[in-house]
């Protein structure tokens, strides 16, 4: 597994907590949703690094007042055809303000890349060798022309209300 | 009609490209076919029974005669000759080899088409109504919101893996002839009190082995929220809709087991927490797209055409062409030609490359460069000056293209089925044929009026059979092709699912069961004037199903 940010892969300071685990003083322990739900009490006024792993079907009103409290946010792509987490990065940008680190977990293909970082996913954990290889070769397939408004840094083209290219 | 600018070229050339290199890496084995298939999809390649099937979008049926030719040039040199028009206004070629997609993609591309989101679990082409822009009942032309629509719903980001399908249609008349209630969501074009137009919104409609009629979730969504508000609808689809079971993931079965209170409640939520004005449409950005659509410069003439009655008075084949084929235009002294694809015994929707070219022929030298595909699989002409008419016939006829049978019982909707589609489970284009040929263009199919025929040949409805006036779905028992019948279905404005006669018949016996079920309808109407859909759902199934299944009962007594 290799954790892909900014253009390059990059040492991955964070550890998956499993259920049940006490998480480290130190943080950087990414929480299961419903583990963190548990244990939120346990960080008030705390400022250790926190992340917690959204599976798709969970509802994210559930954590909302601590959304702006993690550093990291992972949300799960089971399988590359399970949509869900698309709109879910979206809402945590759009809706719940949240400006940390969105980070792509699960079955990630490079062909899926740009369509994540579109609803602002910034951070890919790849398992897939061949996306891996792309992603080191700098190859992330997609299109440089979008007929939609985004999460990422793009700009407008033209006069038409949602022509982008890549920022 | 809608031209590309430099954005929209670039667009599909960076989507060709990406495609042609998802098939290259296919072909390396860096995709697996798990992996690959979304992305063939998402680009119209299925794979079929025989071979690879490409299926071209033709956004809301609007074609040039540039286009067209394309198509049948595409039809010559990549495929058999011939193409066909699908219930989504889309063109399926049945025989391309998978290595010369991507070529074909660059053809089409130099004529501002594509196959993107013809399939997969996106959003797919946006249709409207055929007679858009011309037909006299219109309010208003729904094509710049398809097109809209269509722009907006290009490689969606968060889109683009829902759970299931999704197809949205529009009209812009009370006669809804674009079937909207049978889709995802469908827009209505209205005016609120004010005399500002919007859309009634209706949504979870769906055939497939779950059919259901739309259900109508907003009275009014003005135009600068259409975007917005149909963001809203997939959004609460992608996250709550379902994804364990391929047959329960459309959207219909969300608004079913959610409940429709709930479902518009979640809706309306979602729209009310949206960013405000990100996806407002502009009004400049509508008038800009609408002059795309304005309506060509028709000279004034008389409501009456003294050629096309001279003609009329001494060719009752002409007159009856007129009669079937010919609706009321928006001005006067023009008419909307239907084409039909369905000349006695051939195969509905199928065109050859030859009629391909002599209809853009027609259509640049007498229908102003427009050419429209229907959902019932037919062609259409939309701006025909009446004077034209007899020579526009003579040159439909000199092609196969002159059958007067439009809305008529030989005018029937039916899937490829199991002739070309690997989820079929029977033959549908035989039975369309055998019934065509049974019932003809003549005194009889005359005598029975308006009658919509619709065939499938398996459960996913395709041919449309739920809503069919008589639906027929094709299935498989032990072995042996089995037809079972449906009646009192209707995808218009009065929607309806229809209803099953009882136990199915065998591919020998279905002529003979729609002859009987014609024969019922004619002796029960109340007169001539009573279509079959009315007489229907005044008498109901009782006579339909004595006659179908207690006729043979007297002769042991």
């Amino acid at each position: 597994m290799a954790l892909y940010k900014n253009g390059a892969f990059v040492d991955d300071r964070w550890r998956a907590l499993p259920e049940g685990e006490a998480a480290p003083v130190s943080g950087h322990a990414i929480f299961p949703f419903d583990w963190w739900r548990e244990e939120r009490g346990a960080f008030d006024g705390s400022n250790v690094p926190l992340g917690v792993r959204v599976e798709p079907g969970a509802d994210l009103a559930e954590i909302a007042a601590d959304i702006k409290r993690f550093s990291v946010i992972a949300l799960v792509f089971p399988k590359f055809g399970d949509g869900r987490a698309f709109s879910l990065a979206r809402l945590l940008r759009e809706r719940y303000g949240y400006e940390g680190e969105l980070r792509a977990v699960g079955e990630v293909l490079s062909d899926q890349i740009q369509l994540m970082q579109r609803c602002g996913f910034d951070a890919f954990e790849v398992t897939d060798a061949i996306t891996e290889k792309a992603l080191r070769e700098g190859r992330i397939p997609g299109v440089a022309h979008f007929y939609q408004p985004s999460e990422r840094k793009e700009v407008p083209v033209g006069s038409r209300p949602w022509t982008r290219a890549p920022g | 009609m809608y031209r590309y600018d430099e954005f929209d070229a670039a667009f599909v050339a960076d989507r060709v490209a990406q495609f042609s290199d998802q098939v290259r890496r296919r072909l390396a084995g860096e995709l697996t076919e798990d992996q690959f298939r979304p992305h063939r999809l998402m680009n119209g390649v299925y794979l079929q029974l025989h071979a690879y099937m490409l299926r071209i979008a033709v956004p809301y049926g609007t074609l040039a005669p540039r286009q067209m030719r394309k198509l049948a040039f595409i039809a010559r040199e990549f495929d058999k000759g011939y193409g066909h028009f699908t219930t989504r206004q889309n063109l399926q070629f049945n025989w391309p080899a998978l290595k010369d997609v991507p070529a074909i993609l660059g053809h089409l591309a130099e004529v501002e088409m594509h196959a993107i989101q013809t399939s997969g679990n996106c959003i797919r082409n946006v249709t409207a109504d055929h007679f858009a822009g011309a037909a006299a009942d219109e309010i208003e032309d729904p094509r710049p919101y398809a097109e809209i629509l269509r722009q907006w719903s290009s490689i969606h980001p968060e889109f683009t893996f829902l759970p299931r399908k999704f197809k949205l249609a529009l009209t812009g008349a009370p006669r809804d002839r674009a079937a909207i209630q049978t889709h995802d969501i469908g827009y209505h074009v209205t005016r609120n009190a004010k005399g500002e137009t919007g859309f009634v919104v209706y949504a979870g409609g769906g055939q497939g082995r779950t059919p259901m009629v739309a259900h109508k979730i907003r009275e009014f969504v003005p135009v600068e929220e259409l975007v917005a508000y149909t963001q809203a609808i997939v959004r609460v689809y992608n996250l709550d809709g379902r994804r364990d079971n391929k047959y329960k993931a459309r959207i219909k079965i969300l608004v079913h087991e959610m409940g429709l209170e709930k479902f518009k409640a979640a809706v309306e939520a979602e729209f009310a927490a949206m960013k405000p004005d990100e996806l407002k449409l502009p009004q400049a950005e509508v008038e800009r797209i609408r002059a795309y659509f304005a309506p060509p410069k028709l000279p004034p003439k008389p409501a009456r055409s003294e050629a096309l009655e001279a003609r009329k008075a001494a060719d009752g084949k002409f007159a009856s062409f007129v009669e079937h084929n010919v609706t009321a235009h928006k001005t006067a002294g023009h008419g909307v030609v239907t084409i039909s694809l369905k000349a006695i015994g051939a195969i509905p929707g199928d065109a050859t490359a030859e009629q391909m070219e002599a209809v853009a022929d027609l259509a640049e030298t007498y229908g102003h460069d427009e050419i429209r595909v229907s959902h019932e699989q037919n062609l259409v002409l939309p701006h025909v000056a009446l004077d034209d008419l007899p020579t526009v016939y003579d040159a439909l006829a000199k092609h196969g293209l002159a059958t007067a049978n439009i809305g008529l019982i030989s005018d029937i909707i039916c899937c490829p089925g199991l002739d070309y589609c690997a989820l079929a489970t029977a033959r549908s284009i035989p039975v369309a044929q055998r019934i065509s040929e049974h019932f003809g263009e003549g005194a009889r199919a005359k005598e029975i009026g308006a009658m919509k025929i619709k065939i499938s040949g398996c459960i996913n409805a395709c041919g449309h059979h739920h809503v069919g006036h008589i639906g027929i779905l094709g299935l498989e028992r032990k072995g042996v092709e089995t037809y079972q019948v449906t009646l009192g279905g209707s995808g218009d404005e009065t929607c309806s699912i229809g209803d099953i006669t009882g136990p199915g018949f065998s591919e020998q016996d279905i002529v003979g069961a729609i002859d009987t079920i014609v024969d019922t309808y004619v002796a029960n109407r109340r007169d001539v004037s009573e279509d079959f859909l009315t007489a229907y759902r005044r008498l109901g199934m009782a006579p339909f199903k004595k006659a179908l299944y207690e006729r043979d009962t007297g002769a042991d007594i």
